[in-house]
């Protein structure tokens, strides 16, 4: 592609560059100088250390946990709808009998290295009985922690 | 911009030997497991060939082994950078087959975040284009207001990129009590930033010089490729879903659709910036008319589909985005799910764009085009 300009126009049209170009270079940079001096501009947050105050919010989904009371009771009936509606097979929901004969959940068995954190099992539960905590600091080095079992007593609901 | 008069330089005689290079898969500036095979002359492109598939998870296989509830999950892998879109896009083809509305308040919920997504696109766009032309300091600017964004979303959806968040007759949750200050003062911040960041970018002389007259996709061709949003509009067609074919409550609310006509990448970066005002007016208006009371959520159903072939099209930031849903039996599956995104035909067209310009014009060219490989690859 070429234009069809003469060489004064060339020329003209350069040196005029010449004048703007520069300006509007220190037009950007004077953008650049106001955002590195100007306290009120800074957006990053000091991670590690405001560990303490750092709160995720309200939805956040970190990890599936169980919702259970101080003895360890939950509401878990073991209906297996949180199972059906995970999309990657991250849960394993294992039920048992109690003495009375009744499906009662035995181990509630959940993959954490292959879960997406989408939310679909907290959505399927009838009964409220997992939810997504806050945790977001979940990297380890033992892929072992990685499989999980979340009900700590068996045989509740 | 080739700004140097006939004859001003010697014209070359003797043929060169024309060679191939690869660009990709690992480059920073083809945005993704993009190869590129080119075959160049000196420095010249003279023919290119776009390979993809690097990153295919076949997720319109998967998708006939899921429920639908669970494809909406995976459309948020498609376009990561629009998720919220995407799932608008699935969401509005399974409503027509259940055959359930959306109250007002969602449907505002739906519009809000959707512009959101919107600008949290194009802001990705500011900073990769200019991070792709050597400037560093712009990429941090343009991912600095995105993150701002992604705290409104997670507070409203639990998750910054992947979003989950519409369901077929709403959404997954209301808005919380914060989400319309916080929009607020998100709104008054990016105007006063956008006005520093097009200071900064839209005349520098860098910009100007490696922008105008390159890349240049014509009107008929944009067309012929089947280009669509901001490529499309800005070789001079006005075509924008929300305008031409309204889905959701688009058609109550007063904005412009935004079309530029040299079709080149300087045209392709301006458009993106008067977008990202467009739906900051749009923004303002749901605020002021944000309804206060009422369901965000018609009475919730299991998702099943009845026999029959559901299809449904957005405009996402990228272009437009259509789902094609075929339900063989009345159920909770899918026989199969189509998607039609915006980015193949985009880099399809690359090699028209392309040929005839220096290889350092082709990371320009590819950066206006804003593509998301994982949402070709798919
Ligand atoms: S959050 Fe999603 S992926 Fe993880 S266990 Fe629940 S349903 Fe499965
Ligand atoms: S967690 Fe909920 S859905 Fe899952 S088995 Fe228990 S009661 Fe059923």
């Amino acid at each position: 592609m070429q234009e069809n300009i003469t060489l004064i126009q060339y020329f003209k049209r350069y040196l005029k560059r010449c004048i703007t170009g520069p300006w509007s270079l220190m037009c950007g940079l004077s953008v650049s100088l106001k955002y590195f001096f100007d306290p009120r501009r800074i957006v990053t947050e000091q991670y590690p250390e405001n560990r303490k105050t750092l709160k995720m919010h309200e939805r956040f989904r970190g990890r599936l946990e169980m919702i259970e009371d101080q003895d360890g009771n939950n509401l878990c009936t073991a209906c297996g709808m949180c199972e059906r509606a995970c999309p990657n097979a991250s849960i394993n929901v294992l039920a048992t009998k109690n003495i009375a004969g009744k499906k009662v959940l035995g181990r509630y068995i959940y993959h954490f290295a292959s879960c997406t954190q989408c939310g679909l099992c907290v959505e399927a539960c009838p009964f409220g009985a997992i939810r997504m905590n806050q945790e977001f600091e979940v990297a380890t080095t033992d892929p072992n922690s990685l499989e999980m079992i979340l009900n700590k007593k068996e045989g509740q609901g | 911009m080739p700004t140097l008069p006939p004859g001003f330089r010697l014209q070359r005689e003797t043929n060169t030997e024309e060679f191939f290079i690869n660009m990709g898969p690992q480059h920073p500036s083809t945005h993704g497991a993009l190869r590129l095979a080119l075959r160049m002359d000196g420095e010249t492109i003279v023919e290119l060939v776009p390979h993809f598939g690097y990153i295919h998870r076949g997720m319109e296989k998967q998708a006939e082994s899921m429920s639908y509830l669970q494809y909406i999950a995976l459309s948020d892998r498609q376009d990561y950078l629009t998720a919220i879109q995407n799932n608008l896009g699935v969401v509005i083809a399974l409503e027509k087959g259940m055959n359930v509305g959306v109250p007002e308040k969602g449907e505002y919920i739906r519009v809000m975040l959707q512009e959101l997504g919107r600008i949290a696109s194009h802001l990705v766009f500011f900073g990769c284009f200019g991070g792709d032309l050597g400037g560093q300091t712009c990429l941090l600017f343009g991912f600095k207001e995105r993150e701002m964004i992604h705290d409104i979303l997670e507070e409203v959806t639990g998750s910054r990129l992947t979003t989950n968040f519409f369901r077929p007759g709403g959404s997954r949750y209301d808005v919380p009590e914060t989400f319309i200050p916080r929009v607020k003062a998100f709104l008054d911040h990016l105007e006063d930033s956008m006005r520093d960041y097009e200071r900064f970018l839209s005349k520098n002389i860098i910009v100007l010089e490696r922008s105008i007259g390159i890349g240049v996709l014509s009107k008929e061709d944009a067309i012929a490729y089947g280009c669509s949003g901001p490529v499309l509009r800005a070789s001079g067609v006005n075509f924008d879903v929300r305008r031409v074919n309204p889905y959701s409550i688009y058609d109550q609310f007063d904005f412009d659709i935004p079309v530029f006509h040299n079709g080149d990448c300087y045209d392709r970066y301006k458009i993106r910036i008067a977008e990202i005002h467009e739906s900051m007016k749009i923004l303002r208006q749901c605020i002021d008319k944000f309804p206060k009371e009422g369901p965000w959520r018609s009475k919730e159903k299991p998702v099943r589909l009845p026999e029959g072939r559901y299809y449904s099209e957005i405009e996402t930031a990228k272009g437009l985005y259509a789902t094609y849903v075929v339900a063989a039996t009345t159920g909770e599956k899918p026989y199969r799910i189509h998607t039609r995104g915006p980015s193949f035909p985009h880099i399809a067209a690359l090699n028209k764009m392309a040929q005839g310009h220096k290889i350092s014009d082709l990371v320009t060219i590819m950066a206006t085009l804003d593509p998301v490989i994982p949402e070709i690859d798919r």
